[in-house]
């Protein structure tokens, strides 16, 4: 029997890793995990979108105009005859693939320019500072239309307008973060040693700051398949014939004496995926926070 | 108090410039030739060079821009291409409806979420705290305008109780038009000020002032209206200034949806008809609309909390 005792086993265990938080986020709460299931199952329909649709979303016919619900168009069909169950089917995939690519963008863009006026200061963070600050004077969706007003609809305008407006915010965090993280000693001892500026930008700062970058992207999901919906709805999002949720709205409008379903049905599904995010969101960011919990 | 109000005001001057720098800067420089934006594809090279010459595209940038904020300072910004009325002449027109309605929907929104979360923060984990909860978690989701479309559904179109589009004469007929549009924005703001009220009152109901108040045998009425919820009125304050500029983000959806007059519908007419000069007199307008709400919410701060004064 050997006298050196076994290693004590808390000491082996791996400690608690960056991202745990993410993973107790996810599944602390029941009404998280449904929420988790509501998104699994809309990514699900909008991966499958040509096998789940029964019609396909574009075809008309002038012989089923603004049929109400029935066994063979469940959320019955629009103005033009289409399908609109096939519509919505489709239009999910507009909703998520915005929700998830802006706020993504922006994260990449927002947390470079705060990065830099966080760490390198003087002049450049005076200027970056000002024009943030200014921007986030205005409403996510306010700068949305203002942004979209100029440039017009189309999906790499959408892209690019929501992921405008969301770039001040990212800015803001993650150039309080740097400021912080820049004071510790790890950053000094890497400036001491001669490490060139990227590095210690890339392996030193970035790393240290991504988890509250994340949990705003995930906050922000919800917010981005809004404004989605609210550009398309207005017309300056995805453009006609092809169906997003925000549009299908759109189209229920000027059909409103045709059939209600339309509107009920889009607009259901939108709400149903934002609370499901908000509820993520909102867990993700009680994990990383607990202060918030009310 | 009065050098607050200077230091404020002041610093609102260069806040104008830099909106308008990128105002300028996303109208001429980002979507490429304007002339082409507003004319289409199709047009000629003589119908372009005549619409760069009216709209002064042809000086240079500085110049241009010079002219721009002249234009908005005179309020000469232009006029339309498609009705040929003067952008501020429409503006000027619109802009009673889109106030009036985000005034309203604050006004009922705030009526309905202050007591909506004092309720809550009283009962805090009972029944009607649970309440407030969801009808909060479902304000955040559900889109205004889906909501005012199934109003407009329910109410104008199977009820008859309320017009389905339009923005009335006089002004009662006014305030029967913009009930519908307004309820719709309080809903989605009673869910917001509801949860602010409530977690504002929760902070200061567990300060020691607020025991010390009870202890000396106040009425619990009192207790939560005159020391709670005066003092848990500053972080609402903030949030009374984005809130209000979120309720003017949202008209504009909900001004297509009732169909009324207002800078929105405006402004998104505007876009569809590639009317230039209207689309940057809506933009500059909502700008505008920002940097005066955002001075508007720093003066009501100092007024609601008397020691910011002191320490600016």
């Amino acid at each position: 029997m050997s006298i050196i005792a076994d290693p004590v086993p808390e000491l082996v265990e791996r400690g608690p890793g960056r991202f745990d938080f993410l993973r107790r986020a996810l599944f602390g709460r029941p009404a998280t995990i449904v929420a988790v299931g509501i998104i699994a199952a809309f990514v699900v329909i909008a991966a499958l979108a040509p096998i789940l649709a029964p019609y396909d979303p574009l075809t008309q016919s002038m012989l089923r105009i603004n049929k109400p619900p029935s066994w063979q168009n469940w959320l019955g069909t629009d103005q033009f005859g289409r399908d609109v169950l096939s519509r919505m089917i489709y239009g999910s995939r507009n909703s998520l693939l915005f929700g998830l690519i802006s706020p993504f963008l922006a994260a990449i863009f927002g947390t470079t320019l705060g990065v830099i006026a966080g760490y390198f200061g003087g002049i450049i963070d005076r200027v970056i500072s000002r024009v943030v600050d200014l921007l986030l004077a205005f409403p996510e969706l306010l700068l949305a239309i203002m942004i979209a007003a100029v440039l017009g609809g189309g999906f790499w305008n959408v892209i690019v307008v929501i992921t405008v407006a969301f770039i001040p915010g990212f800015a803001r965090v993650a150039r309080a973060q740097t400021l912080s993280v820049k004071q510790d000693p790890y950053v000094e001892a890497a400036i001491a040693i001669g490490v060139r500026t990227p590095v210690i930008i890339f392996r030193h700062i970035v790393p240290n700051i991504m988890a509250p970058i994340i949990v705003l992207m995930m906050l922000w999901v919800a917010s981005a398949i809004r404004l989605e919906a609210s550009l398309s709805f207005l017309g300056i999002g995805t453009q006609a014939p092809n169906p997003s949720w925000g549009n299908i709205i759109r189209d229920g409008l000027n059909n409103l004496f045709g059939s209600p379903w339309p509107i009920i049905g889009a607009g259901a599904a939108i709400t149903l995926v934002v609370l499901a995010f908000n509820l993520i969101g909102d867990a993700v960011r009680d994990a990383l926070d607990p202060s918030t919990v009310q | 108090m009065g050098r607050y109000l200077l230091i404020r005001l002041a610093d609102a001057i260069p806040t104008i410039f830099l909106v308008l720098l990128l105002v300028f800067i996303a109208m001429r420089i980002l979507p490429g030739d304007p002339a082409i934006a507003a004319l289409g594809d199709m047009a000629t090279a003589e119908q372009l060079q005549m619409f760069r010459e009216k709209m002064g595209l042809n000086a240079p940038l500085w110049m241009q821009f010079i002219n721009f904020v002249w234009g908005v300072l005179t309020l000469n910004m232009g006029t339309s291409m498609m009705s040929n009325q003067s952008v501020v002449g429409l503006v000027l027109y619109n802009l009673p409806y889109t106030i009036e309605l985000t005034l309203v929907a604050m006004l009922m929104g705030l009526t309905a979420g202050v007591p909506l979360g004092v309720l809550a923060a009283t009962h805090r984990n009972k029944l009607p705290d649970s309440g407030v909860r969801v009808f909060s978690l479902i304000g955040y989701a559900v889109p205004d305008f889906y909501l005012g479309a199934l109003l407009l559904i329910v109410f104008a179109l199977n009820l008859h109780w309320f017009p389905i589009n339009g923005g009335g004469e006089g002004f009662v007929d006014r305030m029967y038009h913009v009930f519908l549009p307004a309820l719709t924005l309080a809903m989605v703001k009673a869910a917001f000020i509801g949860r602010l009220t409530r977690t504002s009152l929760l902070e200061v109901l567990s300060k020691d002032y607020i025991r010390t108040a009870r202890a000396k045998g106040a009425k619990e009425n009192r207790v939560i209206y005159r020391h709670g919820l005066r003092n848990a009125l500053l972080p609402l304050t903030t949030g009374l200034g984005l809130s209000l500029l979120a309720t003017l983000s949202g008209s504009v959806a909900i001004e297509m949806v009732f169909n009324r007059p207002g800078i929105g519908k405006l402004l998104i007419g505007a876009i569809a008809e590639r009317d230039y000069a209207v689309i940057q007199g809506g933009v500059v307008v909502f700008a505008m609309f920002v940097v005066v709400i955002n001075l508007l919410m720093d003066l009501l701060y100092i007024v609601v909390d008397p020691r910011i004064r002191v320490n600016s």
